[in-house]
């Protein structure tokens, strides 16, 4: 049996994209490597560390854990959804006020883990955003910022924060 | 990632056909969080990977009926621990799935999934084991009901027959009250791999069950029908004499980076005491089951 190329048709970003994809090719790569979108990160690729989060469907899913073709039909949404424009999301905003970025390597996956969590829970407690979190590590330890980003974003427009652009 | 075919069947009948055929190489792909893993690192090398997330006959249903509540095989563990029935009836497993990896992982992994994948570190083993669970799968020869204990062998092995799939877990309705706990102990909060996983039901008949995982190749039910661990009022010092020997056939492994044999003995006991105490008060607060 010879491995083929499939064709997949996905959502990205609001965009329909229809591309050829090895099989063995994850969403990662294919997001990265034949959709130019370099904002999820490839990191720990054990799906321990959170770096290459996306959402398939509206569910954060770890994008370095499934298959390109796992996603055929499906929506997915990447960092570079989350901001309109010009204008930046509600929690990259937070993110920036709060000086969570560090190094910035683990943001795309925090911001996007911090989007699936409020979209379920707008009002989380602090325990529950550390919880939301836990899959998204950050080498440089800036969780107290993160955190705190998280939390002023759904105070600040909870309900924002939570539906738009899901 | 070396590369292999990718087939997507849309009927039971074409998965197995599919995975008989290529036997040992060929892999069932459900969440994909192990499986992909060891597709990278080169530890497996099949020719063809079985994508059985189109199988119409399989869903992520949980549904209750026939004295069972029934998990069907593409049921993911964010849906299992929020579940209200599993968090009625079947406390632990819910509190078991809820700390499986982080919450991307729980939003892939399924329960089929972490049982096929026969971990000894698996967290929801313990509480399927306690439970009493019955895998069902359809094979070549037909569908047959698996006990739990009778589907794990050993890491990454279980009875499952070449071209079998898994095609739902079954938990038979509690047939009295009980009070039931899942717990562990892992290197840091957040998520890891357990090196101790321990599932503890206090029922009010005066047994207690207990399971535990990530102490030998496999995760062990044991019972106790003395009534020593169930007595609210029986001294510690009695409880933990039970539960060594309970646990006498517990062997970690002394190769794992997770923690050393001593330690994860220690932490069995000293989790099995607590998990013990949680069951009892469960039990005498909790509502029916």
């Amino acid at each position: 049996m010879t491995p083929t190329h499939r064709r997949i048709d996905v959502t990205v970003n609001g965009r329909v994209r229809s591309i050829e994809v090895a099989p063995h090719h994850t969403l990662l790569e294919v997001l990265r490597d034949d959709l130019g979108l370099s904002g999820t990160k490839e990191c720990c690729l054990v799906g321990e560390c959170g770096a290459c989060t996306v959402l398939v469907d509206g569910v954060s899913v770890d994008s370095c854990l499934m298959l390109a073709v796992e996603a055929n039909g499906a929506t997915v949404m990447t960092v570079e959804g989350l901001a309109t424009g010009d204008w930046l999301h509600p929690l990259q905003q937070a993110f920036l006020d709060t000086g969570a970025a560090q190094c910035g390597f683990c943001i795309p996956g925090q911001l996007i883990s911090a989007h699936a969590l409020l979209a379920l829970n707008p009002h989380p407690t602090r325990p529950e955003v550390e919880e939301g979190l836990a899959g998204n590590l950050c080498r440089c330890a800036g969780y107290g910022q993160i955190v705190e980003a998280v939390l002023a974003a759904a105070e600040a427009d909870a309900a924002d924060a939570a539906d738009a652009r899901r | 990632m070396r590369a292999f075919s990718y087939e997507r069947p849309g009927h039971l009948d074409d998965a197995v056909a599919l995975l008989a055929e290529h036997g040992a190489e060929a892999r069932p792909l459900s969440g994909g969080t192990d499986l992909i893993i060891r597709l990278r690192d080169g530890s497996i090398r099949p020719r063809v990977v079985v994508d059985v997330k189109g199988v119409a006959e399989l869903d992520g249903e949980i549904r209750d009926g026939d004295g069972h509540l029934t998990i069907g095989a593409l049921t993911v563990m964010t849906d299992i621990a929020a579940d209200e029935r599993i968090r009625r009836d079947y406390q632990a497993l819910a509190e078991a799935a809820a700390v499986v990896g982080a919450v991307q992982i729980r939003n892939r992994a399924t329960l089929a999934g972490n049982i096929c994948n026969a971990s000894p570190a698996a967290d929801t083993a313990p509480a399927l084991l306690v439970y009493g669970a019955t895998v069902i799968a359809t094979g070549p020869a037909g569908t047959r009901r698996i006990p739990m204990d009778e589907f794990f062998v050993r890491s990454g092995v279980t009875t499952l027959a070449r071209g079998e799939v898994v095609t739902a877990i079954e938990l038979p309705l509690p047939a009295g009250r009980r009070g039931s706990v899942h717990v562990r102990r892992t290197r840091r909060r957040g998520h890891d791999l357990a090196s101790v996983t321990l599932t503890c039901a206090v029922r009010d008949d005066g047994v207690t069950q207990l399971a535990y995982g990530s102490l030998g190749p496999r995760a062990v039910l044991v019972a106790d029908e003395s009534g020593v661990l169930a007595d609210p009022a029986a001294p510690d010092s009695a409880k933990v004499q039970r539960l060594e020997a309970l646990f006498a056939a517990a062997s970690p492994s002394p190769r794992s980076m997770r923690a050393s044999p001593e330690y994860r003995l220690a932490m069995l006991r000293v989790l099995g005491l607590r998990a013990v105490a949680t069951a009892i008060r469960r039990l005498a607060e909790g509502p029916a089951t």
